[in-house]
């Protein structure tokens, strides 16, 4: 079989717009989710079961039916209703930007809460026990000690689950929207050339991967850099200033 | 074993692996299986279609045993190159881009373009300039549009036609550019009751024909040779009046 370069140098100007959707709906959705995520993680952490019971039943749907589904019932299945194209939500739902940014928020929300309630918990006791002998309110030890000793803890595995989200946002291209994947199955419906095609948004998958593996790094490093303190110079303990 | 028994092995095998698809054997044919009424999956869950049953008239003609299998349409093509099955009748039009990666035999029917909009609408086929209008991705009316029709409209591409019919009735699509016979169909359903036909339909001199890999010629005039028979028949005629009140060869 003949190998094609010139469809990838050809196509690779729209592959990259395609890939410029894949980045936005991404960051967006991951950025609505973790919002999302923060109460439902608190609210998964009470002592109150009814107040339990709310973010338990949204994960259990959540994680527990596939995306592909999810993003079909929110497009296609919202628009058979009336009621829905009637209402003010239309203008927003009938959008299958907004469609796919909604349902990838609420399904990456349900992991995300699931691993921000594991940081929390693991947060060491004494952390906890010093704040409120220092006297401080719930809502500035959440500010103060809780979600920021939480957000180091959970950096890895939340780097993952953007990982996974990234990936999982090549289900836009089944409902219209042009993202790498959509467009490079509409490159390939004129070229007939797959493997290139694919070959070529396969390597600017991993690229956008790279980037976001750097990017967690960072802040893991940021939100933990408390715990780095003695392997750097102590300079500005120097006597001699 | 002796060398002799070895050599005689060898050429049995390597007889197996160069004979074509034919050689008295079975075909294995794929069509997609949602493209009603060409190719569509029954509630019993067997493919059916006017496709289906060229493809079965003309095995019988051919006196050959054929496997009648589906395939997703976007790797129609490239599962026919990877060997999957030998023949794609699956409503495949004849392109010249299409012609550079397989071989199509004579046409079996022909088809036309038309715009499909609710019949409640306001929807003019003379003023376009804005509209929201879907096809379905890797198709003939899918490319039309994007060529013709993509620096006035905002095309969005389906994967399959039923997603894009959804769309139109939920009213995200001023219009749906199809094929017209199959688009005939589903006007004649339940669900596409409130939609019409709009404008005159658009002549793209689409022939479509049976595809075959580039180096199975044989196998390409076998089908050509049985297809003038059915046509001949009048097997042909009775498949056809089967679907619709007129002739679509």
């Amino acid at each position: 079989m003949s190998w094609e370069w010139d469809v990838i140098i050809e196509h690779f100007p729209r592959l990259l717009q395609g890939a410029w959707l894949t980045l936005e709906l991404v960051l967006l959705s991951g950025f609505a989710g973790l919002m999302l995520a923060i109460p439902l993680a608190l609210m998964r952490v009470s002592h109150r079961p009814w107040l339990k019971a709310i973010p338990f039943g949204y994960i259990f749907f959540f994680r527990g039916t596939p995306l592909l589904i999810q993003i079909f019932l929110v497009y296609y299945g919202a628009s058979q209703f009336e009621i829905i194209k009637n209402s003010a939500l239309w203008p927003i739902l009938r959008e299958p930007y907004w469609c796919a940014i909604i349902t990838f928020a609420m399904h990456t929300a349900a992991y995300i809460a699931e691993i921000l309630r594991g940081a929390i918990q693991s947060i060491p006791k004494g952390e906890i026990e010093a704040a409120r002998a220092l006297g401080m309110s719930y809502p500035l030890m959440l500010r103060r000690i809780i979600l920021p000793r939480a957000f180091g803890i959970m950096m890895p595995a939340y780097g993952n689950e953007v990982i996974l989200m990234l990936k999982g946002s090549a289900l836009a291209s089944t409902i219209t929207l042009l993202d790498l994947t959509g467009m490079a199955r509409t490159i390939i419906a004129r070229t007939y050339t797959p493997l290139e095609v694919f070959l070529a948004a396969g390597v600017i998958y991993l690229i956008i991967s790279a980037l976001i593996i750097f990017l967690f790094r960072y802040l893991e490093k940021r939100f933990n850099r408390h715990q780095h303190w003695p392997n750097e110079k102590p300079k500005d303990l120097d006597p001699q200033h | 074993m002796s060398f002799k028994k070895i050599l005689t092995t060898a050429a049995l095998l390597a007889a197996t692996i160069t004979t074509p698809a034919m050689a008295g054997d079975s075909i294995r044919i794929a069509t997609e299986g949602a493209y009603a009424p060409f190719n569509m999956v029954t509630a019993e869950g067997e493919l059916a279609g006017f496709d289906v049953d060229i493809a079965k008239a003309l095995c019988a003609e051919m006196k050959v045993e054929c496997k009648i299998v589906a395939q997703d349409w976007d790797g129609i093509i490239p599962g026919l190159k990877a060997r999957k099955y030998d023949a794609i009748i699956a409503s495949l039009s004849v392109t010249e881009e299409r012609s550079r990666v397989v071989a199509f035999t004579d046409h079996y029917y022909s088809n036309s373009l038309g715009l499909v909009s609710a019949k409640a609408g306001d929807f003019d086929p003379k003023a376009l300039e804005g509209k929201t209008i879907g096809a379905q991705r890797a198709t003939i009316a899918g490319q039309y549009l994007e060529d013709n029709l993509g620096d006035k409209v905002s095309v969005k591409l389906y994967d399959t036609q039923d997603n894009a019919y959804l769309d139109l009735s939920s009213g995200r699509l001023d219009a749906i550019l199809s094929d017209k016979l199959p688009a005939y169909n589903w006007l004649e359903s339940e669900e596409g009751q409130a939609f019409e036909f709009r404008g005159d339909k658009i002549d793209i001199d689409d022939k479509i024909a049976i595809a075959v890999r580039k180096k199975d010629s044989e196998l390409k005039e076998s089908f050509n040779a049985a297809l003038k028979a059915i046509l001949e028949n009048g097997t042909y005629e009775k498949i056809n009046a089967k679907y619709f009140p007129f002739s679509i060869y």
